[in-house]
């Protein structure tokens, strides 16, 4: 499987009060949710993203809550894959439990910008930069997280 | 190698004689938590899954807290659908308006939670009860939902963090300056996916209350978890309130940690985390007079809302007036909380000295209600984080503290160090 798209460049630390601001954690509506993505950190960004787009950021991605309206706000506003230098550990396992793909690579987090055009391969892991050529290689999964994602998410994995 | 007190409990529950950090475990759960935010989203998993029972009713909370009693008509509908599912599956700790608190304050005051239990919680501060001697850490609501139907759940046994506590406190230095000096030095991802683990002489002068404000912070250093190993306090705190069979866990002579840190106690100021991280910490010594003028003060939370924390307030309020401008806000964390305070005479003093008292409610430590800030405010409060736009508009800032530099700073109507008021 692979993912095309427009990069939309964050920092370090991200934390998911800005990805959905609790002010809207009175809906669980995935589409709600979508429409204030990103909202405190870059309120275009909804206006700015398209489908297939891509989000590139730095350590510690996702940090604060526990909340899982903020990787479902991520997918839902058509983004298609996060890659990051490191993800807070609740994000990380809620977007493997709802399939919002994820990578962790140091390097591809530091060295992508804002508006790069990035493919990411999924089976190999490899993350190219397609306005310049250059490759990276993601971390791939544990073969137990693997799992999960191939049954399409934790409860399909569990009801199994 | 021996193993970390994490590390043993996860096991014990995994039904396994030993395990290793990084290993992949399903471990069986002893509670599995969520509240008016975060239960609604694991409701829709397990219904739209297909699911028809919950492995246990006793084994699962549901407290309804953060926008409660419901601050608008979509808050509402959320506590109505989980009010709904737990009477469908008479789930027994379903706690609503009149009977809930602030979750990690309710936990452990009802015995739900205690030494050895393994807890997940649909909540990041579930990492509270690890003050107890629990394994305790924060999921997201599709591990909710997954626990509710199996009783079990997915871990990546953690590596760990030791810190050594040692020496007494000095004058007001409570649990929220341990927790917000050790974020001020290993920084926000300091324990990312980590334990820590806290051990040494000193522990013997953090009561319950600051344990479990420490332990409800390790989170925001990153942690998976944090921990204390179970003493006399801990055991004069369970004994007669724990629901369950307690279990203490000690960590191995040779257990492996990644880092150590010795933290000196009698060294430590009251400390202030400014925006927009936790790990911004000063001293008050750093802090100019007048520098940070405040329009509110927020006492209350799942770090701070418990007994010990409204007394340290009422001793600085005590025959003092809030300053001109400035709002103070005291939220007692649980129903009982409120009537031991308002029975000790507490309220009188926060009432008169110009501060309401709300009920139990998370309400503004993530901007919820009770207190939101304007473009341009400041904030003082014994909260948890202050992220951009937590508590409020995009351009408003929260300052961490505790609850007697809170209290203070109410006063002088700037940050300033309870010695001085």
């Amino acid at each position: 499987m692979i993912a095309k798209g427009r990069v939309h460049k964050f920092g370090d630390n991200v934390d998911t009060d800005v990805i959905i601001p609790a002010r809207y954690l009175n809906t669980a509506s995935h589409k709600e949710l979508a429409a204030h993505c990103m909202e405190d950190i870059d309120k275009d960004f909804v206006n700015k993203v398209a489908e297939g787009d891509i989000m590139v950021a730095e350590k510690n991605f996702g940090c604060g809550s526990s909340r899982e309206h903020a990787p479902i706000a991520i997918k839902a506003s058509g983004i298609s894959c996060v890659i990051a230098s490191t993800f807070a550990r609740i994000f990380y396992r809620n977007s493997i439990n709802i399939g919002l793909p994820i990578l962790e690579c140091d390097e591809a987090a530091k060295e992508i910008k804002d508006g790069d055009t990035v493919s990411v391969n999924f089976d190999t892991g490899v993350i190219t930069v397609e306005n310049t050529g250059k490759t990276y290689q993601a971390e791939p999964f544990p073969e137990f997280i693997q799992n999960i994602i191939a049954k399409g998410g934790l409860i399909n994995s569990i009801i199994d | 190698m021996g193993m970390t007190m994490s590390q043993k409990i996860l096991a014990a529950h995994a039904g396994l004689d030993e395990v290793k950090a990084g290993q992949l475990i399903n471990a069986r759960l002893d509670m599995v938590l969520g509240n008016d935010v975060t239960s609604p989203v694991a409701i829709n998993v397990f219904e739209e899954n297909g699911a028809t029972s919950v492995f246990d009713n006793t084994k699962i909370a549901m407290i309804m807290d953060h926008f409660t009693p419901n601050k608008d008509i979509k808050a509402a509908t959320l506590v109505k659908q989980t009010r709904a599912f737990a009477d469908k599956y008479d789930i027994k700790n379903y706690m609503d308006v009149g009977m809930m608190g602030i979750e990690h304050a309710l936990l452990p005051e009802k015995g739900l939670v205690g030494p050895g239990c393994l807890c997940i919680g649909a909540d990041s501060h579930t990492c509270t009860y690890g003050a107890l001697g629990a394994f305790s850490t924060g999921v997201g609501s599709t591990d909710m939902a997954a626990g509710m139907i199996s009783g079990k759940a997915w871990f990546k046994v953690p590596s760990a963090i030791k810190f050594n506590i040692v020496g007494k406190p000095q004058g007001y230095v409570s649990g929220k300056d341990v927790i917000l000096h050790i974020i001020g030095k290993i920084g926000v991802d300091g324990a990312l996916y980590k334990s820590m683990e806290f051990a040494g002489e000193g522990l013997k002068y953090l009561n319950i209350d600051d344990r479990l404000c420490i332990a409800n912070m390790a989170i925001e250093a990153g942690a998976k978890n944090g921990i204390f190993p179970v003493d006399d306090i801990t055991r004069e705190y369970c004994n007669g309130r724990y629901q369950g069979t307690p279990v203490e866990y000690t960590a191995d002579p040779d257990a492996e940690y990644d880092e150590e840190y010795t933290i000196d106690l009698s060294t430590l100021r009251p400390t202030v985390s400014f925006p927009h991280l936790p790990e911004n910490t000063k001293t008050v010594d750093e802090i100019a007079e007048g520098e940070v003028k405040i329009d509110q003060c927020v006492i209350g939370s799942c770090t701070n809302g418990r007994i010990s924390d409204l007394r340290a307030a009422a001793g600085i309020l005590k025959d003092k007036k809030i300053a001109g401008g400035v709002r103070c806000i005291i939220i007692p964390g649980t129903q009982s909380i409120w009537l031991q305070a308002m029975h000790e005479g507490l309220f009188d003093i926060f009432v008169n000295a110009g501060a309401v008292v709300s009920t139990p409610t998370c309400g503004p430590c993530l901007g919820g209600h009770m207190g939101i800030l304007a473009a341009g405010e400041k904030a003082v409060s014994t909260t948890n984080r202050n992220f951009v736009g937590r508590m409020g508009h995009v351009d408003s800032e929260v300052y961490l503290a505790s609850p007697a530099v809170a209290a203070a700073s109410a006063v002088a109507g700037y940050i300033t160090d309870p010695e001085k008021v």
